[in-house]
């Protein structure tokens, strides 16, 4: 598949974007939605991450990649308000943070995917999604006592669920125990109820561990599609032929740091990235994929 | 052996008022245990919220009886706050800690000599419910005559007790269903799965959690009036950690996460205790001998009987984790 010919409206305008940064860390971009500055977080005597600068260009697809313990969910919890940073700040869509509760992010737009995925396993499905809503009146327990209240609401959310289930192609399983999905559909199921909260920026960590070939392909469209939508997303993976397929922008991460950035073919090439996964995996090429 | 005694007797523990009381606890219980997953092994303590609500009011505030109601829930809300704030952020366990210890410092301290003034020491509080009981009279229910229905007879007063308590039981439980049913419920039972996967999607997790142990308190706190209001008097030994176990047992037993469980457990919790007592009691009228070797006497009977409840409840989580009622794939209990 030719990628140029392909290419959607919005991919066009990210990569035209992302085309003037020059490649190198902690590069500015034109129109960032997250801005990172000094963000510090030790584990005991392990710095997991040590991020000087890192900008996230507003509307793009950005891989965020690196060996097994460069730190990247721990930048993704920090970022999220799941762990604290020692120091440090960032800015996320023009508001300035240093700490924050994770569902005041969610709230803010931010919304992420755990490395482990966290399908709520004795909900159904369609239960799991309607979770995901915002803003509900009827999860205040004065308002959850009277029908009334909440039941347009609901009927409003469980048609937008359906509708999400519909595209992720679950709705055979819309009444099932979300325990019942295979790894690969609790994937899906995770990403589809993250995008029930109205996000402007989706943090996947590791979409595709333990997805089979045939999903990839359909999760890569998924993602795409959130591009297109007008939504940023930000994703951990080790599949580098995914990365380059899919992303506008790539960051490498290696011990806490970061270490490059830059567009896909720019990273292929650079001798820097080859050495940390070099250095990290023996000798394995960056072109395999990782267990 | 008296088989129709011991039968009346234990079908009245199926609906007396200790089903009741723990009916209403167990149903606290299972707002937090059962569906957010909070290990709260001090029910006692908000049940004795409750009953030295009603009692000081009188005891002590020399105010009207009612105000009691409004104090003990005022009590029961400040306690859930002080065994909340410090343990919510934490993991489970801390809570379970924490619960099980406030409830014995509770105890411990109204039944001290040192605050006898306010309590009542190890007697505790008596004869306050009488402004409860002339209501029943209002009603017309003569406290001292006895009504009799089928095999079973009751004094005016259990009557009354027991029209009020069932009645507490039935709307308590359905309002209690409704919560449950409606998004509220939702991200309680999502939480009990996993707080992480509920916080990434904008809940404020400890808010919810806050809510269900004041809530599940509260309805202890009530269990506890009703208890009171019954025995007429307010004694701390009856707000022991056992209460706890036996009202978690009597839950477990119906299903945990079902309000149908809470309710029908603490009934044949209740029916099979009553049942065991009077037969035991019955058999060993003289002690129970192989050779020289006493097995059991009568003083006994007690603790055998607690140890049929330990025993239950440890079949149970073998063969049964979801209760009777409950639905294993959805309800079954796994104790993380
Ligand atoms: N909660 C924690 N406690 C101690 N060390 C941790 C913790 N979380 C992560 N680390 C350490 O921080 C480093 C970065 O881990 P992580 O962010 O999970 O890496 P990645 O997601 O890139 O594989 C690792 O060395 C890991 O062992
Ligand atoms: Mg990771």
């Amino acid at each position: 598949m030719d990628a140029e010919t392909t290419m959607s409206p919005a991919a066009r305008m990210a990569r035209e974007a992302l085309a003037t940064c020059a490649a190198s860390p902690g590069v500015a971009k034109p129109d960032p939605i997250l801005v990172a500055d000094s963000v510090r977080r030790k584990f005991g005597g392990i710095t997991a991450v040590d991020v000087d600068h890192l900008e996230v260009q507003r509307g793009s697809i950005t891989a965020l990649i690196g060996p097994n313990g460069a730190g990247k969910t721990t930048l993704f919890n920090l970022l999220t308000g799941f762990d604290s940073v020692d120091e440090g700040r960032w800015s996320f869509d023009g508001r300035s943070m240093g700490r924050a509760a994770p569902h005041r992010m969610a709230k803010l737009g931010m919304v992420r995917t755990f490395q482990l995925t966290k399908s709520l396993t004795k909900l159904s499905v369609i239960e799991n999604m309607r979770l995901g809503a915002t803003e509900q009146i009827g999860e205040k327990w004065w308002n959850g006592l009277i029908d009334a209240r909440w039941r347009k609401q609901e009927a409003a959310i469980t048609e937008r669920a359906e509708e999400l289930l519909e595209r992720f192609k679950l709705s055979h399983m819309r009444d099932e125990y979300a325990g019942a999905l295979s790894g690969g559909q609790r994937k899906l199921l995770e990403m589809a109820r993250a995008l029930m909260t109205n996000p402007i920026l989706v943090m996947l960590d590791e979409p595709m561990a333990g997805v089979n070939p045939a999903l990839k392909q359909s999760l890569n469209e998924h993602i795409r599609g959130l591009r297109d939508e007008g939504m940023t997303v930000l994703f951990v993976e080790h599949d580098m032929d995914m990365v380059h397929d899919i992303s506008d922008w790539v960051v490498v991460m290696a011990e806490g740091r970061v270490i490059a950035e830059g567009t896909p073919d720019a990273i292929s090439s650079n001798p820097a990235v080859i050495d940390a996964y070099l250095g990290a995996h023996q000798g394995r090429s960056l072109l395999e994929d990782q267990p | 052996m008296d088989w129709s005694l011991i039968f009346e007797l234990s079908l009245k523990g199926l609906i007396g008022i200790n089903a009741v009381y723990f009916a209403i606890a167990a149903i606290g219980l299972n707002v937090q245990f059962g569906y957010t997953g909070l290990l709260n092994f001090g029910q006692a303590g908000f049940m004795a919220c409750g009953a030295y609500g009603l009692g000081m009011t009188a005891h002590y505030f020399e105010i009207s009886f009612w105000w009691g109601i409004p104090l003990g829930i005022l009590f029961s809300l400040l306690l859930g706050l002080l065994m909340g704030i410090p343990t919510l952020r934490l993991r489970a366990d801390y809570l379970a800690i924490v619960t099980i210890a406030a409830a014995e410092i509770i105890r411990l301290v109204v039944r001290s000599v040192r605050f006898k003034h306010y309590f009542g020491g190890s007697d505790g509080i008596n004869r306050f419910a009488q402004p409860f009981r002339e209501v029943g009279a209002d009603f017309g229910i003569d406290q001292t005559q006895l009504y009799g229905f089928g095999p079973f007879t009751f004094t005016g007063r259990e009557l009354w007790t027991m029209i009020v308590g069932w009645s507490l039981v039935a709307l308590i439980g359905y309002l209690v269903y409704k919560l449950m049913k409606s998004p509220w419920g939702r991200v309680l039972k999502a939480i009990r799965e996993d707080e992480d996967a509920v916080r990434s999607l904008g809940k404020n997790v400890y808010s919810y959690k806050m809510q269900s142990l004041l809530l599940g308190g509260v309805i202890g706190t009530i269990s506890g009036m009703i208890f009171a209001l019954d025995r007429g008097s307010v004694q701390p030994d009856n707000y022991s950690r056992d209460v706890t176990f036996y009202i978690l047992t009597a839950l477990v037993l119906g299903g945990v996460a079902k309000v149908s469980g809470s309710i029908i457990g603490p009934m044949l919790f209740w029916l099979i205790f009553t049942f065991l007592d009077n037969f035991l009691r019955q058999v060993a009228d003289k002690p129970i001998k192989i050779g020289n070797f006493t097995i059991m006497q009568s003083t006994q009977v007690g603790q055998v009987n607690f140890m049929l409840v330990g025993l239950t409840l440890i079949l149970l989580m073998v063969y049964r984790p979801q209760g009777i009622f409950g639905n294993r794939q959805e309800m079954a209990f796994d104790g993380r």
